[in-house]
């Protein structure tokens, strides 16, 4: 195995391997908080979400010996703190922003206390695909160690583009999301709806952390997630609620994250708080270029809390 | 001047105290654990979880010696900042569960158990820190390895190893030990091999996974193949390393179970030291305020060495080894350049391996490291 | 009256029911919840030292929960607490290395207010981001968060690093004269009195000022004040600005009461145990002051629970997350219970 001096060559495949690695939770999160959304809902206690199905992913996959097992595991308690979601907010003058925030120190508190005992343990982890065999040089063949999970998250966001608009559930969906009011004349039940979606969207916050502890980086610790479940939030406001957009968005903020300490090793020293906060100051950003006083923002469902 | 014959025959009996205690422990261990003493609560405060492979671990390892002593029971807390809250810590185990044996494992609870230390002199505090000095408190004890030595070590493995000649050395926060322990690694890869360099990265914080997975990967799509990580738990650093096949050292502890096919060796601490200070105070006896040494005073080990090592490179890293513990090798030696062109120390000049105030003043990072400490000389 | 009954019944239930539930998690969980109870009470009231314990826990939520109240009062979703009290800091030290040399009291006043003022207008920026593009300010305000916190790490570990203290990375120092002490005979620093002089402000202000009352009215509806002819922008600022300060000078109180430097220390989730203390108060700044003291108290007692169970001292989070919940979730039931119901005008 020859290494190769990459320099800046370096930096970018850095960024391109980070942004395939880092991505898929971001991924998953965006596209469960789009549904939800799309749906009138904002579940802002995605945090906690994703660290109980970081937690119980590992756990399951440790107990269990299957890392597919774990990631059932981790939808399962997606599932469960998605209902909880949504339990609370359906109850008349209920804030689910606040509830949101509830749900994110109840959710880390929990991960954290029942996680105790998978510290030190090694989980088996989820097995990853060679796509980069064509290459000789091994730092692209390491950048391109896609987690078959990466697909998933690709292939689910184009069937939720798909079906939102085709399907009579995304119809409802939608409906219940714009004008709860209308819908309920037309008689769609409005609080199922949101609960399923709200609960769905749990699901793929749970994937999203069984990705991080079961493929990368692979472990259970305390600090694995930077703050992935709020970010959702305002991801999906930039990818406009379209599941497509955000992959790309995904893509970007993963690269976004490898960036800095990828500029250190090419001794692009001392800013790499600054380079951390890269994503927020991105997000940020474009939030303040996108959003107008005037209009709502384009694709915004009309329900939704934060739009009033 | 006044005051100096007591002064210097305390000095004697912390030198005394020294030499004992360290060429004592092994061979008085049956006995301390089965001598009685009176019964005693010991407290340990962590800034993180126990079962992290890593620096708590390693500390509780030497919890759980100190609980088989007899007559002491010993409690625990985890997730205590470095902050104030801290001292409110501390004063809740001594005053709600009558601790009266402290062992603040954090580097930076320092300062707090200053201030506490002299409210309460019936309570020993034993810091894992070593920045005991003239006029501090008499109830309280420095304790720390000097972990350049076996980072050292490692790093003649690591030159010895390395097909690339570029290793990796990440860190967490830009504090003087830590460039100690890089220079260390880098010194000891370069008696091998000259021309080695080192990549640094430092990550900013004690603990954050995404970002050491991010900075191995960095390092080995740019041709690094031995990497050690200076963080809080370098379990990520050693798994994602094992997964792009290249080597890796440990911290700590032993961590050679993480990675069977690139683990070389680690760099470990030997905190069960602290038992004899809980005895000594037990039983009134005499104990040094401030203990720092490397292998000569068998403050640190060197992990088991991985399969991957062949038995060449084994009897190099012992012979060093054993030059560190019969003080024949200095680590900081001149002529000596760092990063920058400087010339830091001259041919001849030679520093002590326990000169305290030359380690604590490091800025610098030796020839061969790419990346900078970030601090002004 | 009667409100005020219902609020404090409703809200006794709510506090009642996540107590019970979470007795039923830490049965499930092999723990006596009697006795893990018992050292709750211990470790956060039973004992004078645990009782100072408290308070100064309770001291800078107080504070950040004010972040949260203010801008509410006008219809604002702030959870920016957390930056603000960083950026109170950082400011609040760079003010008192500016100005050495005052007379102590001086100092220390400078030093606060610039940290009030760094907050304020840190939670602003929030403010005239929402009044001018509509940007949603709960989302920015969590964004402006993580900005402050990679900031102060910037600066700390750099361009204000102090040198001389080589064991661990924070800024320079303000000078000592400026630093305050704990208040005779209680063994909290002062920063406690601070906390509670500003909540009461707080409610005197929002209720009884002519732009307290703007507040509420924006608050309240914010087409009929606009068609009233309100200066939205200025007050959606000012409401914004207040809690910022508010939350700032928790930051400053940090500086001159406990640490004297900046530092990661600074860090430690005041910011979002003052969004839970807000709600829990239903955003009546004098129910701060109680709330403040109660989840002050279980932090403080995390601790020794810890210690005494050997329970990972994430608990206190789960418990404060069920408290959080039922109270949110008990929302539901004002104006339901039938014996504080009004009878309705002809009926």
């Amino acid at each position: 195995m020859t290494g190769t001096e990459l320099g800046w060559w370096g930096v970018a495949l850095a960024v391109a391997g980070g942004a395939i690695r880092v991505s898929t939770p971001y991924l998953f999160v965006s596209l469960g908080e789009t549904l939800t959304e799309k749906s009138g809902r904002v579940n802002l206690g995605l945090e906690g979400t994703l660290l109980m199905g970081a937690m119980s992913g590992y756990g399951a996959s440790y107990l269990t010996g299957s890392p597919w097992l774990g990631v059932l595991a981790a939808a399962a308690s997606g599932a469960l703190l998605g209902l909880l979601h949504a339990a609370v907010s359906n109850l008349p003058r209920v804030n689910d922003i606040a509830v949101g925030i509830a749900l994110f120190i109840f959710g880390t508190g929990l991960a954290f206390f029942l996680g105790k005992p998978f510290v030190q343990p090694q989980a088996p982890r989820l097995p990853t695909l060679a796509l980069g065999g064509f290459s000789d040089v091994p730092a692209i063949r390491a950048a391109l160690e896609v987690s078959p999970l990466f697909f998933i998250g690709i292939a689910l966001a184009f069937v939720m583009h798909w079906a939102l608009p085709n399907t009579r559930w995304g119809l409802i969906v939608r409906a219940v999301g714009d004008n709860a009011e209308a819908a309920r004349t037309a008689g769609y039940p409005v609080n199922l709806t949101r609960t399923l979606a709200t609960a769905l969207g749990g699901v793929f916050a749970g994937v999203a952390g069984a990705f991080l502890s079961l493929s990368y980086p692979g472990t259970w610790a305390e600090g694995l997630s930077s703050g992935q479940g709020l970010m959702a939030v305002a991801l999906v406001i930039f990818a406009r609620w379209n599941p497509v957009h955000c992959v790309w968005v995904s893509l970007l903020f993963g690269g976004a994250s490898a960036l800095g300490p990828a500029l250190q090793t090419v001794g692009v020293t001392g800013y790499y708080y600054l380079t951390g906060a890269a994503p927020y100051v991105l997000t940020l950003a474009l939030l303040i270029a996108s959003s107008s006083r005037r209009h709502r923002l384009a694709g915004a469902p009309g329900e939704l809390s934060i739009n009033r | 001047m006044a005051g100096s014959s007591f002064d210097s025959r305390r000095r004697f009996l912390n030198e005394a105290g020294r030499i004992v205690s360290a060429a004592g422990l092994a061979a008085a261990w049956p006995t301390l654990v089965r001598a009685q003493g009176k019964p005693i609560t010991v407290g340990f405060l962590y800034t993180g979880v126990r079962q992290d492979y890593g620096w708590n671990q390693a500390h509780t390892v030497a919890a759980r010696q100190i609980s088989r002593l007899s007559g002491v029971k010993v409690l625990e807390q985890e997730n205590v900042p470095e902050t104030a809250e801290a001292e409110k810590v501390m004063e809740s185990m001594i005053r709600l569960d009558g601790a009266r044996v402290l062992f603040p494992t954090s580097f930076g609870y320092w300062p707090f158990i200053l201030k506490i230390a002299r409210r309460y002199p019936e309570v020993l505090f034993v810091h894992a820190g070593g920045l005991w000095k003239e006029g501090d408190p008499a109830n309280t004890i420095g304790y720390r390895g000097y972990m350049e030595e076996p980072h050292y070590l490692c790093g003649i493995a690591a030159g010895r190893m390395s097909k690339t000649g570029k290793i990796g050395f990440i860190g967490a926060k830009p504090l003087y030990f830590i460039f100690n322990n890089c220079n260390g690694f880098i010194l000891g890869a370069r008696s091998v091999n000259p021309k080695a360099t080192c990549q640094v990265v430092i990550t900013g914080d004690w603990n954050n996974p995404v970002k050491e997975a991010e900075a191995v990967n960095s390092m080995v799509d740019q041709g690094v193949d031995v990497i050690v990580g200076n963080c809080d738990s370098p379990k990520v650093v050693i798994e994602t390393a094992e997964r792009r096949g290249v080597y890796s050292c440990g911290y700590h502890t032993d961590l050679s179970a993480l990675a069977p096919k690139g683990f070389l060796s680690g760099a470990e601490w030997n905190w069960g030291k602290g038992a004899e200070f809980v005895r000594a105070w037990q039983t009134k006896g005499s104990y040094p305020n401030l203990l720092r040494g490397g292998f000569k005073r068998d403050m640190v080990k060197l992990s088991p060495f991985g399969r991957a090592v062949p038995e060449a490179v084994r009897a190099e890293v012992l012979k060093a080894r054993q030059a560190f513990a019969d003080d024949t090798l200095a680590l900081y030696q001149g002529p000596l350049r760092d990063n920058e062109g400087n010339m830091v120390l001259k041919a001849g000049q030679r520093i002590d391996n326990e000169d305290n105030k030359y380690k604590l003043g490091v800025k610098f990072l030796v020839e061969g490291a790419i990346g900078k400490t970030g601090l002004a000389r | 009256m009667r409100a005020r009954a219902e609020t404090a019944l409703i809200t006794a239930g709510a506090l009642a029911l996540a107590f019970a539930l979470f007795g039923l998690f830490l049965l499930a969980n092999r723990l006596n919840p009697l006795e893990v109870y018992a050292v709750l009470w211990l470790g956060g009231f039973g004992t004078s030292f645990s009782l100072q314990a408290t308070l100064t826990q309770a001291a800078p939520l107080m504070l950040t929960a004010l972040c949260v109240a203010i801008p509410a009062r006008a219809g604002l979703l702030v959870i920016g607490g957390e930056g603000a009290l960083v950026a109170g800091g950082v400011c609040a030290v760079l003010a008192g290395v500016a100005a050495a040399g005052l007379p102590a009291a001086v100092g220390t006043a400078l030093v606060c207010a610039a940290g009030a003022a760094a907050g304020g207008a840190w939670i602003a920026m929030a403010g005239a981001l929402k009044h001018r593009r509509g940007v949603n300010e709960t989302i920015s305000t969590l964004l402006l968060n993580y900005i402050a916190i990679a900031l102060l790490n910037h600066l700390v570990s750099g361009p204000i690093r102090d040198h001389t203290v080589s064991l661990k990375v924070t800024s320079w120092s303000i000078p000592q004269p400026y630093m305050v002490d704990a208040i005779p005979g209680v063994g909290v620093h002062w920063g406690l009195a601070l906390g509670v002089l500003a909540c009461l402000a707080a409610y005197v202000l929002l209720r009884y000022s002519v732009p307290g009352f703007a507040i509420a009215v924006l608050g309240g509806n914010a087409r009929a004040a606009q068609l009233v002819g309100l200066p939205i922008g200025r007050l959606t600022l000012l409401a914004c600005a207040l809690g910022g300060a508010a939350a700032g000078l928790a930051g400053a109180v940090e500086i001159v009461a406990v640490h004297g430097a900046a530092s990661s220390s600074l860090v430690v989730g005041f910011g979002y145990a003052g969004i839970l203390v807000a709600f829990l108060a239903r955003q009546n700044p004098l129910a701060i002051v109680f709330f403040a003291f109660l989840v002050g108290g279980i932090s403080a007692s995390g601790g020794l629970m810890q210690r005494r169970f050997d329970m990972p001292d994430a608990a206190t989070q789960v418990l404060q997350g069920m408290i959080f919940l039922c109270v949110l979730g008990s929302n539901a039931l004002y104006g339901r219970v039938r014996m504080f119901r009004v009878a309705r005008a002809g009926a």
